[in-house]
């Protein structure tokens, strides 16, 4: 485990168009998923990574087509399941640089208790979620970030009533190692965060606000409202406990970094051969 | 006891330990399998226990034999109780007869009128008495002591597995172990005599001492398996505890997951990485993996799971076997998804099974469900040392990628080259949404008849070879069975000396994909089958007759779990036929 098979890193630098694979997205025009993408290939340049080292797991939603648009390995799984299936992945091959990319239903719905226990773990991924409130590939239902009296989806034609999840408080109370929050409209910042978490060791969560201009059109408005946290990043969970609580989900920047130790799995450097394992059944 | 037809003296003898929470006979009937090992027998041991989490009553049914075995018998002849306290509960578990002898301890309670109904011989062993004049003595040694007498096991071998056993313990819990032991041999002189066992052949073969779920964990490790996800769920959840310490020795790792949906995506996303990978589970875990099995199908990404069914439907009855995971294990998956369903038909053959899964799963690109059940995966065995099985083809992984490089390119066995990640070239991405050649997703017709073509080719157009079942004997009746009732059946057969008819045995191994031409040459000149399994629905025989030509004649003896099938009743079915 852990091989690397590469007969020699690459030194000639990469621009983030070599991160891009040919096939064409299916968003619609104006999607802020388009811009993260964007953001990805320029964080990954920037870092200077090899795109076969790199593998961009996915679920199931309009965010999560994201790894076939890339030039990396890529696994585009089951709705919800993301986090697992690179959670396999880098523990076998902790060589490789892990990404996770979704949007709000599947990682916060279906997914809700893997991204509990993906915090919880703190394995060395990225966890990129494009948060636009909304189902958007089946039309327009309501996620678990929705507003309360967001009426306009005919599931719930009273709006959902129920108030919505705050994924960084909860990855704050689950244990991720580094949370940050972001907007699609600015690229270059987002490509910076996602470089910062990609570095930060364990589980890193950087929440985008990715507008869904056909369900959520209001959300265009939300470049206009962001503005960055006035604080500095702390270490200190309290804090950042606080700072999260009172915030309205328009604050960005790196809001909490921790130092908790990442989870590695021991591999023993003397391996046995699995036929002297036999030995204790032997009479 | 099975008499062998030659001396008329017995060749195998079946006893039953009971006692209520903390009389150790579990202990006690562990060791009496380790001695009956040391002193060159086979030995079979099943335990039953009450619904409590810790002590409680239970029950260890061994069967000490000088020939190979894979079930119980038919009926017991020692059932020794240290009390009766719940014991009606395991009635049913213990058939005894006339011939049958009850040892009991006269301080521990009446015999239940269930138990009693049976019209064994009784006698009394007044162990809790016999524990007073030993200082730290405990009746389950007396129970172990005289047992062993009552069988003929040599005394010498006793007090080698006491000492491996208690090494921990100290030198005064071996020594009054020790003692009690031989109070409980000197005891047997006053109890009723009891044929004893055959003396056993020598040989030189390596024997192992060990169960279903080690032998599936075995298995895995010989397959190459690396990285095990795991979610507890009995009655699986020793496969999972022995590999995590040898998966350290190994270089490999285990994961806890937090549900069974993350233990199975965990493995797929291992293996995409290249690292062969497994988990294990039961009925209610397999329900909640089956959309990522059918991911790994779409993706073509090498999983094995090892199913240890027990009784269903929902939470059932975890602690009993039942082969009825038949059904879904085959049919559960979504849209159409080729995969393989192999099913090891002995505690022995848990790691040749396991072991060929691994590497089926490997070779072909794909998921693998492996139906083992409890009556296989806890019951503890001491057996003849299973053959390693031939190193056979691995995944194809390239290490050079040419320019025109695509995951999943059409070849004639329908088998792509997997690029692992890190292999400069191969970039693509994994998915479950249908895709071209290159991966790509899409919702062509063409597309999607390709892929589906390429799925199906490398499943049916491989050779599986002669490991699709077991098949022994001739004549024109067969009996088709799978998993656990396969022992039984060879039980029942291997006792049809004096009949005129030879009945031919096929134990299929491999379920998914279906080997119509392998059964019909295994069917040639045969004019009745009797199909066995264990469920209340017949899922195998349905399955069968699905996918098989089967002779006109055809039935199927078909019951529920959580009794064992017994070798009498496969015998009944035949009688019709005489």
């Amino acid at each position: 485990m852990g091989m690397n098979m590469n007969d020699a890193a690459s030194t000639t630098a990469l621009a983030p168009k070599d991160y891009k694979s040919s096939v064409k997205p299916v968003w619609c025009p104006g999607c802020g998923d388009f811009s993260v993408l964007s953001a990805i290939t320029k964080a990954l340049a920037h870092m200077g990574l090899n795109p076969e080292d790199v593998a961009v797991v996915s679920g199931i939603g309009c965010s999560s087509r994201i790894p076939a648009y890339l030039n990396t390995y890529g696994f585009h799984g089951l709705h919800g399941r993301a986090l697992p299936l690179a959670t396999g992945l880098k523990v076998a091959r902790p060589d490789l640089t892990v990404l996770v990319a979704g949007g709000d239903g599947d990682g916060f719905s279906i997914g809700g208790n893997h991204f509990l226990h993906a915090c919880r773990r703190n394995i060395d991924l990225t966890y990129i979620v494009m948060d636009n409130q909304v189902y958007g590939m089946t039309k327009g239902q309501a996620s678990p970030t929705t507003a309360p009296d967001w009426a306009r989806s005919k599931m719930t034609p009273h709006g959902p009533g129920i108030n919505p999840f705050h994924p960084l408080i909860i990855a704050l109370g689950a244990g991720a190692n580094f949370i940050a929050r972001v907007s699609s409209h600015d690229p270059n910042g987002t490509a910076k965060t996602i470089v910062e978490a990609i570095r930060h060791p364990g589980f890193s969560f950087v929440h985008v606000l990715s507008p869904c201009v056909t369900y959520q059109p209001e959300q265009r408005e939300w470049k206009k409202l962001v503005r960055p946290a006035p604080v500095e990043a702390t270490s200190d969970a309290g804090r950042a406990a606080r700072r999260l609580l009172t915030d309205d989900n328009l604050y960005l920047g790196v809001l909490y970094h921790g130092d908790r130790e990442t989870y590695r799995p021991r591999f023993e450097t003397t391996k046995v051969d699995p036929s002297q394992l036999e030995q204790e059944f032997i009479i | 006891m099975t008499l062998d037809t030659t001396t008329g003296t017995p060749s195998s003898i079946s006893i039953a330990l009971i006692g209520s929470g903390g009389s150790g006979v579990m202990t006690a009937g562990s060791m009496l399998l380790d001695a009956a090992g040391r002193s060159h027998w086979y030995a079979y041991m099943t335990r039953s226990s009450g619904p409590q989490i810790r002590g409680g009553e239970a029950a260890a049914l061994i069967r000490i034999s000088n020939t190979p075995i894979e079930s119980h018998d038919n009926r017991f002849d020692i059932l020794l109780a240290i009390d009766w306290r719940n014991a009606e509960r395991f009635a049913g578990e213990i058939p005894l007869d006339s011939d049958s002898l009850i040892v009991a301890d006269p301080d521990g309670g009446d015999i239940p009128d269930k138990i009693n109904a049976m019209g064994a011989r009784c006698c009394e062993l007044p162990m809790k008495a016999l524990c007073k004049n030993i200082t730290g003595g405990r009746p389950n040694m007396i129970a172990l002591g005289a047992i062993a007498s009552l069988v003929g096991l040599p005394e010498q071998s006793l007090i080698d597995v006491l000492t491996k056993v208690l090494k921990n313990k100290g030198e005064e819990v071996i020594t009054s172990s020790t003692e009690a032991i031989q109070a409980g041999i000197s005891a047997c002189d006053s109890l009723p005599s009891c044929p004893s066992l055959n003396p056993p052949e020598p040989h030189a073969a390596k024997r192992l001492n060990i169960t279903g779920n080690e032998a599936v964990g075995i298995g895995a490790l010989r397959g190459g398996v690396r990285f095990v996800a795991a979610y507890p769920i009995t009655p699986a959840t020793e496969v999972l505890e022995w590999l995590a310490p040898m998966l350290d020795k190994v270089g490999g790792v285990l994961v806890q997951a937090e549900d069974e949906l993350s233990s199975v995506n965990q493995i797929i996303g291992a293996s995409f990485g290249g690292v062969p990978a497994l988990t294990a589970t039961s009925g209610p875990g397999l329900a909640l993996m089956m959309e990522s099995i059918g991911l790994a199908v779409a993706a073509e990404v090498p999983i094995v799971v090892v199913n240890v069914m027990r009784g269903g439907p929902s939470t059932g009855i975890p602690t009993k076997s039942e082969q009825t995971d038949l059904n879904i294990a085959l049919y559960g998956l979504h849209g159409e998804a080729p995969h393989l369903v192999v099913a090891p038909t002995s505690v022995a053959d848990c790691l040749f099974t396991t072991q060929w899964a691994v590497q089926l799963a490997e070779a072909l690109q794909t998921a693998a469900i492996v139906l083992s059940d409890q009556s296989l995966g806890q019951t503890r065995a001491v057996l003849d040392r299973p053959a390693d099985l031939a190193l056979m083809e691995r995944r194809n992984v390239p290490t050079k990628i040419g320019p025109d490089y695509k995951r999943y390119a059409v070849t004639p066995s329908g088998i792509s080259p997997m690029a692992l990640p890190g292999t400069t070239g191969g970039q693509y991405t994994a998915d479950g949404l249908e895709h071209n050649e290159a991966g790509t997703p899409s919702s062509q017709a063409e597309d999607h008849l390709t892929q589906l073509d390429k799925r199906h080719t490398k499943l049916h157009g491989y050779n599986f070879g002669d490991h699709w079942a077991d098949i022994e004997g001739e004549g024109d009746i067969a009996v088709i069975t799978w998993g656990s009732s396969s022992g039984p059946v060879r039980e029942a057969l291997s006792q049809r000396h004096n009949k005129e008819r030879n009945v031919r045995l096929i134990c299929m191994r491999l379920l998914s994909p279906e080997q119509p031409e392998k059964m019909e040459a295994a069917l040639e000149g045969v004019e009745r089958i009797l199909v066995v399994e264990q469920s209340h629905s017949g899922q195998f025989y349905r399955y069968l007759r699905a996918h098989y030509d089967l002779p006109a004649e055809s039935k199927a003896f078909h019951r529920p779990g959580p009794l064992p099938i017994r070798p009498f009743e496969v015998h009944r079915e035949l009688a019709e036929w005489e």
